[in-house]
């Protein structure tokens, strides 16, 4: 590769990333040379400058057609666009959470890593959402996983945040080795990483041996990447490495890194699974014959999901169990492919209503959690006389998280519920029935918080106060989960309008 | 104007809930006079619908439709393809319900006046649930009706778990999952004509599904119809509730604050009616035909069992909660008689059982805010000490039993000649239950009223604005029982349409 080709590639396409890493790099360098007593809490609010700008830089990016560049390794597509979007809206709240960490959360003088380590993580979800190889996935996924490990650790002297940040490197360790080791049939089968041409290969497989192995190949990603996803039965990290970790982390593990998950997850399954086929006359598609194992994944993860998070004292392992049965609901509709028209839209919009019903939930508990020295469920006991504003606004992102209509959650239950009816084949309807049945049971765990914020009396009557940081973040998740619950069309309209029916990611290749 | 009055009526509530708001919440006669003024806009904005019905304009000029949710990116290929509109609309039917929901809410929030504590939270959440009940009786899509019953659910689950007596927070679990499975069922039926036919419009899908011209997106096995059916009987049967899904409204009747339970009892109870005739009637013609003979067995039960308990309870309010399973056993088999008497005794007793038992538990408050009692063994010998009282109950419960010239006799008298014309044998066992509906009250009401006298000097007799729900309701029940024809003609054009598609 000359210099000629590396100047001609369009670098453009890759301004939001380049934003991040620029901010990430000058805040590692700030908190390298600044000296010890300087306060680094105000770092926080220079990585949510960098955030914003790289999101602003993502829209006027939005009217580029598909792009790629770096031998395509990096490619800028409508699927990439709309996950990026995600990405950066979310990491935008959470860094706000993170900013707003009372002081007693045990991080000690660790906050400058804290902020930074953040845009590195964020950073690889976006490089996994743009790549159109499979080694720039895997590195993006990486740097993922690796910040990930570093932050859940973040608080040093704390015990169970140690137990988190250890139990989450070996399970992620474990994960990305069977990954890898599918990939690597993957490869050996294609000659190529590059997914445009492996699944040009793959397209023309009929030999039953081949699939066979192709067949291997799919069970062993999918599982690697069902740790990562945290579905069930590979899901028993999940609640520890969530309670060990600070909140803000926390919320970043819920959403962010759930988000990146299904989107290396849906790149890999579209672009390569969908063009194989699935016997050796070529009848029936990979994907197809092969989703019902998706369709298993499903359904387990979401009954085990919503019947353990039942039982659950400690908030935020709830949070954690009741993340687990939305990782089930959204592998409903990768199981049912959508019903075949609705699945990039629905798993896009179904984001879009976790991202501010799930971090405005964690925004709510992180401030109790912090005021109290506690994460049990009492901690929001009388919330509705000691604080009535944050009182609603948990109301709702928790009835959004139960999907009850009004609210963007129930919008996004209804696309993927919509999906799984319209395949109508057997699988369809058990899945269907099942995500009907667990969230009923999911009332059951919602409400129970709902009982505590309003029926019981609270110990004492002395107000809660929000930090305003905090306070507009609530604002902002309760407007979107209630904006997106009432004219869901906003949305839809957004995303069919810049990104059709993501055609050009669909035929990749 | 037209276009707005729709949901100009199903927002009302807003204005009151906005004045609610402004208020600090310690001012608690200020909160308990604007939750009562704020049940007044919709109050009059119905009756002047009626009015204008009743000088001949045509309800259906008022229906709105305006853009609201498209599903998918299909505008292209047709672009009524799942999309779902904001659509309002009105008939004598839902006219009926509208009215009664205004009615009953007003005097609910005069009831309210008992409340206790937290006035501003009680009289948001009781507003919300008066547009949650409008929107259901106005929505003229499916899921749109979800959208107004889910509000009505939430409201509901916070004004039982939080202002009611000891049990009240078990009561709202048991409200909660129980309807919760209802209205996923009802989910289920809606997701599944919604994708099958691409709308969830009923007049759409009732033209598509039995007249059936139009090319579906994914074809309706006879199988897959009849299933669908029978969920949504079942979700309705829990909302109504019919035997054996009544465990939960018994609860809830026994531990919610009395004004919750005279719109719960009065006009919630009726969701599950509307629904049964509107959807399950309107879209499934040919299949409720099928079910009618097990709609007239599970209502005559229902009248049986409920009639039964009633007979044996020591507390009022599970004598007149048991005889709410028992009158909405009426609602189901006179539904279940598919003739023209049959329905309108449905019709009737859903309207004439919702004064009915708002005015019964109107009283429950009056007597639990004097005596701090509602157990049968601990009460007696009212007559004496509080004449106006007794003579009040006592009309009520006359009216309960279905005695000639109140309501509860026209609607039960109906119900009994469609189920007499269809089911003779049916019928004549279901007679015993007019026995001992006239026994369980006579023998509730003789006990608080007659026998060993307990009462304290301090009670006082029905007084002021206490008045104005027992007349308002009376006035109901009587102009229903001597005049029927008032409600029998707004409700005979639909039911009339309802049993073309059956017969022809």
């Amino acid at each position: 590769m000359d210099m000629k080709t590396v100047l001609s590639y369009e670098w453009g396409a890759m301004m939001p990333e380049f934003i991040i890493l620029g901010t990430a790099i000058l805040l590692s360098l700030f908190d390298l040379f600044a000296p010890k007593r300087f306060n680094r809490r105000p770092l926080a609010w220079f990585a949510l400058i960098g955030i914003v700008l790289a999101f602003v830089s993502l829209i006027s990016l939005l009217p580029l057609a598909e792009t790629s560049i770096l031998a395509d390794t990096f490619r800028l597509d409508s699927f990439a666009k709309a996950s990026k979007l995600l990405l950066l809206i979310g990491a935008g709240l959470v860094i706000v959470l993170a900013a707003s960490h009372s002081a007693n959360d045990g991080l000690g003088g660790y906050q400058g890593e804290f902020y930074y380590l953040f845009l590195t993580a964020l950073l690889g979800a976006m490089m996994m959402t743009s790549s159109g190889d499979l080694i720039t996935l895997v590195v993006g996924l990486e740097l993922l996983s690796i910040s990930s490990y570093i932050l859940a650790g973040m608080k040093k002297k704390n015990l169970k945040s140690n137990e988190a940040a250890l139990k989450y490197v070996v399970m992620g360790g474990i994960s990305t080795a069977i990954t890898l080791f599918g990939m690597s049939y993957l490869y050996g089968l294609t000659g190529s990483t590059n997914l445009g041409e492996m699944s040009e290969t793959m397209a023309r497989v009929s030999d039953s041996q081949v699939l066979y192995l192709l067949g291997l190949a799919f069970f062993m990603v999918l599982v690697g990447l069902s740790f990562k996803l945290a579905t069930a039965p590979f899901h028993m990290w999940a609640p520890d490495v969530y309670e060990g970790a600070p909140t803000p982390v926390t919320a970043f593990l819920g959403v962010i890194s759930k988000i990146a998950g299904f989107v290396i997850l849906l790149r890999l399954l579209l672009s390569l699974f969908l063009a194989a086929s699935g016997d050796t006359f070529g009848t029936v598609a990979f994907l197809e014959q092969n989703r019902v194992f998706i369709a298993v994944l499903a359904g387990a993860t979401m009954i085990i999901g919503n019947v353990l998070a039942l039982r659950q004292q400690n908030v935020k392992r709830l949070l954690a169990y009741s993340g687990i049965a939305h990782a089930g609901y959204l592998l409903v509709a990768v199981a049912t492919l959508g019903g075949g028209y609705f699945l990039l839209d629905t798993v896009w919009f179904y984001f879009l209503a976790y991202l501010f019903m799930n971090i405005g939930a964690f925004a709510v508990f992180q401030w109790l959690a912090d005021a109290n020295s506690s994460e049990q469920r009492f901690i929001f006991v009388g919330l509705a006389k000691r604080s009535p504003a944050a009182a609603v606004a948990m109301t709702i992102f928790l009835l959004s998280l139960a999907g009850i209509p009004g609210t963007a959650g129930f919008i996004g239950k209804f696309h993927i519920f919509l999906g799984a009816l319209l395949g109508s084949t057997p699988t369809d309807y058990i899945l269907a029935s099942i995500l009907l049945a667990t969230t009923i049971l999911s009332y059951v765990y919602y409400f129970s918080l709902l009982v505590q914020i309003f029926f019981r009396p609270a110990a004492t009557k002395e107000a809660v106060r929000f930090p305003v940081s905090l306070m507009i973040v609530l604002l902002v998740c309760v407007v979107g989960t209630m904006i997106f619950g009432l004219a869901p069309n906003i949305a839809l309209d957004f995303l069919h309008q810049h990104f059709g029916d993501f055609t050009d990611f669909i035929s990749m290749g | 104007m037209n276009d707005y009055l729709l949901p100009l009526l199903v927002f009302s509530p807003v204005i009151g809930m906005i004045m609610i708001w402004l208020m600090p919440k310690t001012e608690e006669k200020t909160l308990k006079q604007f939750g009562w003024i704020g049940t007044l806009m919709p109050l009059l904005i119905s009756l002047f619908l009626y009015q204008q019905w009743l000088t001949g304009v045509s309800l259906s000029s008022y229906q709105i439709k305006w853009n609201w949710i498209q599903f998918g990116n299909l505008a292209m290929y047709d672009d009524t393809l799942y999309t779902i509109d904001f659509e309002l609309s009105l008939d004598g039917f839902s006219l009926v319900f509208i009215l009664l929901t205004t009615v009953l809410s007003m005097l609910a929030a005069l009831a309210s006046f008992y409340i206790k504590t937290e006035w501003k939270g009680y009289f948001l959440l009781f507003l919300l649930l008066e547009i949650g009940m409008l929107g259901v009786f106005m929505a003229d899509n499916l899921l749109l009706f979800f959208l107004f019953f889910e509000v009505t659910f939430v409201s509901l689950f916070f004004l039982i778990g939080r202002w009611g007596y000891v049990n009240k927070e078990k009561a709202a679990y048991h409200f909660l999952v129980y309807n919760g499975i209802g209205s996923v069922l009802l989910l289920f039926v809606i997701a599944t004509l919604f994708v099958r036919v691409g709308t969830t419009n009923i007049d759409a899908l009732t033209h598509i599904l039995n007249v059936g011209d139009v090319a579906l997106l994914a074809p309706i096995s006879p199988f897959l119809t009849d299933m669908l059916c029978i969920l949504l009987f079942i979700a309705f049967a829990i909302k109504l509730p019919v035997f054996p899904f009544h465990s939960w409204m018994v609860r809830v009747h026994r531990e919610a604050a009395p004004p919750v339970v005279m719109l719960h009892a009065g006009v919630l109870l009726k969701i599950g009616a509307y629904g049964m005739i509107r959807f399950g009637l309107g879209i499934f013609p040919e299949q409720v035909e099928k079910l009618a003979l097990l709609f007239m067995i599970v209502g005559v039960i229902s009248f049986l069992y409920g009639a039964f308990l009633a007979l044996v309870q020591t507390d009022l309010k599970l004598v007149w909660a048991y005889s709410s399973v028992s009158h909405m056993g009426i609602v189901f088999f006179g539904f279940g008689t598919l003739n023209d008497a049959g329905l309108q005794g449905a019709v009737f007793q859903a309207v004439s059982h919702g004064a009915i038992a708002a005015l019964l538990f109107f009283l429950i408050a009056l007597l639990y805010e004097r005596t701090g009692t509602t157990e049968l063994n601990e009460l007696g010998g009212l007559a004496e000490h509080l004449p106006i009282f007794s003579g009040v109950l006592l009309t009520a419960g006359l009216a309960a039993l279905g005695l000639p010239g109140m309501s509860g006799f026209i609607s039960e008298f109906m119900a009994f000649l469609g189920l007499f014309k269809e089911q003779m044998l049916l019928a004549i066992i279901a007679v015993i239950g007019l026995i001992l509906t006239a026994a369980y009250t006579l023998r509730a009401v003789l006990k608080i009223t007659f026998g060993k006298k307990t009462y304290s000097m301090t009670w006082r007799d029905v007084q002021g604005i206490e008045y104005v729900p027992i007349a308002i309701l009376f006035m109901v029940i009587v102009a229903i029982g001597v005049y029927p024809m008032w409600l029998g003609q707004l409700v005979q054009e639909d039911i009339t349409t309802w049993l073309l598609r059956i017969g022809g």
